[in-house]
């Protein structure tokens, strides 16, 4: 029954090996943890999954195979949890809960319910609808997220929390990455770190040249090592919602490469074109936002600037105040961009849409010129391109950028 | 190698990781037994200021064994660990006519891993912020930390561990670990403790704490992290200062409490807020909010 877990976990593209696997047989041997399924999750979470970012796949893959294989697990441990879960759950709700809880069908039907409520609700969150707002009229108004059932577990460890444990879902904000597909922008972005050290052996390697004379017995043997500049720090600014959303999957691709690939790697979201604010999470998007007048003010202007976006939009986003199809901006897109592009002189724009139909969009011109050309297509050759464009020096840009 | 299978084979060895003064959640703890039996690396995980390098000393005391740390530098070599020959030495004694130029021992310095190999009997290891290494270094590592062995080239000799050590490796994200050596580790990733946990850290750190202040400052302390755009999010181990600071002022616990006018940024932030752009932000939040 293990190996179809093992298979699942696979097919979720979760890097688990078979190696690893083994060591969860091993450790399932040693008797190390208990026998309840949330031991069993610990271990096969602490032995499987190797990075947080895969936290929340691995609860998703956990909560449907224990579901479907409950009734394995039910006949190991034996009936006793869950009764004594559900005795409790009873003696703790008042006489007024408890008609209530059966007015819906009873305990069973009652947590079907919410579960199905939370799938739901996941899926609408995801669609923008303000659901949890309305809650309150809900059936689960009364009870909440279940506060009620977390803490019996907590108070006596046993099944009741176990399942709450993968179903909250706390790792969710981690899973940003696709590893798939991504090597090829792997290798390009990785082109952009390198230059980190790179250049003529010009500096004295002392510890080197002293031990490398020690060794050649006291006969000086000098040492040269390349100049070591600080790794390279980036800004990534990424397009979403709108006419983007055909796009995402190949942003989400670049965005996976690049986190692994420099040392300092800020990120931020806007939709369309840059105006007053971008954000980092777009869950709050509207209430977790920085200026931009922040960022031109907290990150240097060797920072090296990508912009990642289709600038498929109406000319008006660019070019007038209020232009923006969101929100009121008092000054146009146009005049962000500038004060941008003079703050950072390394800076690209990389766009997903075939370079063929750019020359259709009048905001995509717009956009060319304010940025100086630098847009490139967001393949592996774009890519090389663009990191070419931001290793050169800063004044050997393209004067024609526009002033304020 | 094989008789330290056996003690690890022991079910007394599976006691619970219990410490006066660090609170151990269930799954970690799990995690921490389940590396020690199977004898593979832990790698731990988790915001700043979480507890990550205290586990491995508390880990060390409780299972009284010594604890070999290993703090990694951005020019620290996996050879730093094992051993060094410091030629440089060698070389002067040699030109000062030293008799111990003739015996290389004399100039192969041992590192933590080599003491750690060497010790009479189990021991910890703990090899801190090991992402602020080059991007090699885990790699460089991968065969000793497997085999518990090295060797050393210089006098031609093998170095195992006469009792594996429980290898505990912490991480601050800074660089992606290779996989070849991730797939080695067992993995836990520490969260942010709620308050329920966070109640049970401070009653360990300040058994006195009158019931209210704490009340007062926890209130604080989350509504703090809550705070959108905040830099550096209050931590642990923050948290833990700023009350400190509290006692040590004798400030009463209404004196947080929000309906007190005074109160509204609350005193001595500077040991929950660590720059100057999040003590700004945070104070325009609060004025902001007087004016509605």
């Amino acid at each position: 029954m293990l190996l179809d877990f093992f298979d699942r976990l696979r097919q979720s593209s979760i890097p688990v090996t078979l190696g690893e696997f083994l060591t969860l047989l091993e450790a399932l041997d040693t008797h190390v943890a208990g026998f309840s399924t949330e031991d069993f999750y610990f271990l096969a979470r602490t032995t499987l999954v190797k990075d947080e970012r895969f936290y929340d796949r691995f609860d998703q893959i956990f909560g449907e195979y224990v579901q479907g294989a409950e009734s394995l697990f039910d006949a190991v441990v034996g009936e006793i949890p869950d009764e004594w879960l559900r005795l409790s759950k009873k003696l703790e709700l008042s006489e007024e809960d408890r008609k209530r809880v059966e007015a819906l069908g009873g305990w069973d039907k009652l947590m079907e319910t919410l579960r199905e409520r939370l799938q739901e609700q996941e899926k609408r969150h995801s669609g923008g609808n303000k659901w949890i707002g309305t809650g309150g009229t809900s059936p689960f108004g009364a009870y909440g997220y279940n506060p009620e059932g977390v803490r019996i577990g907590q108070a006596e460890r046993g099944q009741g929390r176990a399942v709450k444990v993968w179903d909250k879902r706390q790792f969710k904000n981690f899973d940003d990455t696709r590893e798939l597909g991504t090597r090829g922008m792997k290798m390009a972005l990785r082109k952009l770190r390198k230059f980190a050290r790179e250049g003529v052996a010009d500096q004295l390697d002392l510890e080197d040249t002293i031990s490398a004379t020690a060794r050649n017995a006291g006969y000086l043997d000098l040492k040269m090592v390349a100049e070591r500049r600080n790794a390279v720090k980036v800004l990534l600014f990424l397009d979403v919602g709108g006419s983007m959303d055909y796009h995402v999957t190949a942003c989400e691709e670049l965005f996976s490469a690049a986190k692994s690939e420099f040392k300092r790697l800020e990120y931020f979201y806007f939709h369309n074109f840059i105006y007053e604010r971008v954000w980092k999470n777009n869950l709050r998007r509207h209430n977790e936002t920085t200026p931009t007048f922040e960022l031109l003010r907290s990150y240097a202007s060797d920072y090296r600037v990508i912009f990642v976006g289709d600038a498929s939009m109406s000319p008006y986003e660019i070019a007038s105040p209020g232009g923006s199809v969101e929100h009121w901006n008092e000054e146009a897109g146009g005049l962000w961009m500038q004060r941008v592009t003079q703050h950072f002189p390394h800076l690209v724009w990389l766009n997903p849409e075939n370079p063929a139909y750019w020359e259709r969009t009048p905001s995509n011109r717009m956009t060319r010129s304010l940025i100086g050309e630098r847009m490139y297509p967001l393949s592996v050759s774009g890519i090389e391109a663009a990191i070419k464009t931001l290793r050169r020096p800063a004044n050997a840009n393209p004067p024609d950028r526009p002033l304020q | 190698m094989s008789n330290d299978k056996n003690q690890s084979g022991n079910p007394g060895t599976f006691q619970a990781i219990e410490s006066e003064n660090y609170v151990i959640t269930e799954d970690l703890q799990l995690a921490v037994r389940a590396a020690r039996a199977l004898q593979r690396p832990l790698l731990v995980k988790g915001e700043p200021g979480t507890g990550k390098t205290q586990l491995a000393i508390e880990v060390a005391r409780s299972l009284d064994c010594q604890l070999h740390q290993w703090h990694i530098k951005s020019t620290t070599k996996a050879r730093h660990g094992l051993y060094e020959y410091d030629a440089v030495s060698r070389l002067r004694d040699s030109q000062l006519g030293n008799d111990k130029v003739h015996d290389i021992n004399n100039y192969i310095i041992h590192g933590t891993l080599w003491d750690a190999f060497e010790s009479d009997k189990q021991s910890v290891v703990l090899i801190d912020e090991i992402d602020k290494a080059d991007i090699e270094f885990p790699n460089d590592l991968l065969q000793e930390l497997d085999r518990m062995e090295f060797y050393v080239h210089e006098t031609q000799q093998l170095i195992s561990a006469r009792y594996r050590p429980l290898v505990i490796i912490t991480s601050n994200n800074e660089k992606e670990l290779p996989d070849a050596f991730l797939r080695r580790c067992f993995f836990h990733y520490i969260q942010f403790p709620d308050s329920e946990t966070m109640q049970k850290i401070i009653d360990v750190h300040y058994p006195d704490l009158k019931k209210n202040l704490l009340d007062a400052a926890l209130k604080v302390f989350f509504d703090l992290r809550e705070v959108p755009g905040l830099k550096k999010k209050p931590s642990t181990s923050e948290l833990l200062d700023w009350i400190k600071l509290l006692v040590a002022e004798e400030i009463p616990a209404d004196a947080l409490q929000a309906d007190n006018p005074r109160s509204l940024i609350p005193k001595l932030h500077g040991a929950l807020l660590k720059n100057e752009q999040d003590i700004h932000l945070f104070e325009r939040l609060v004025f902001l909010n007087r004016q509605k």
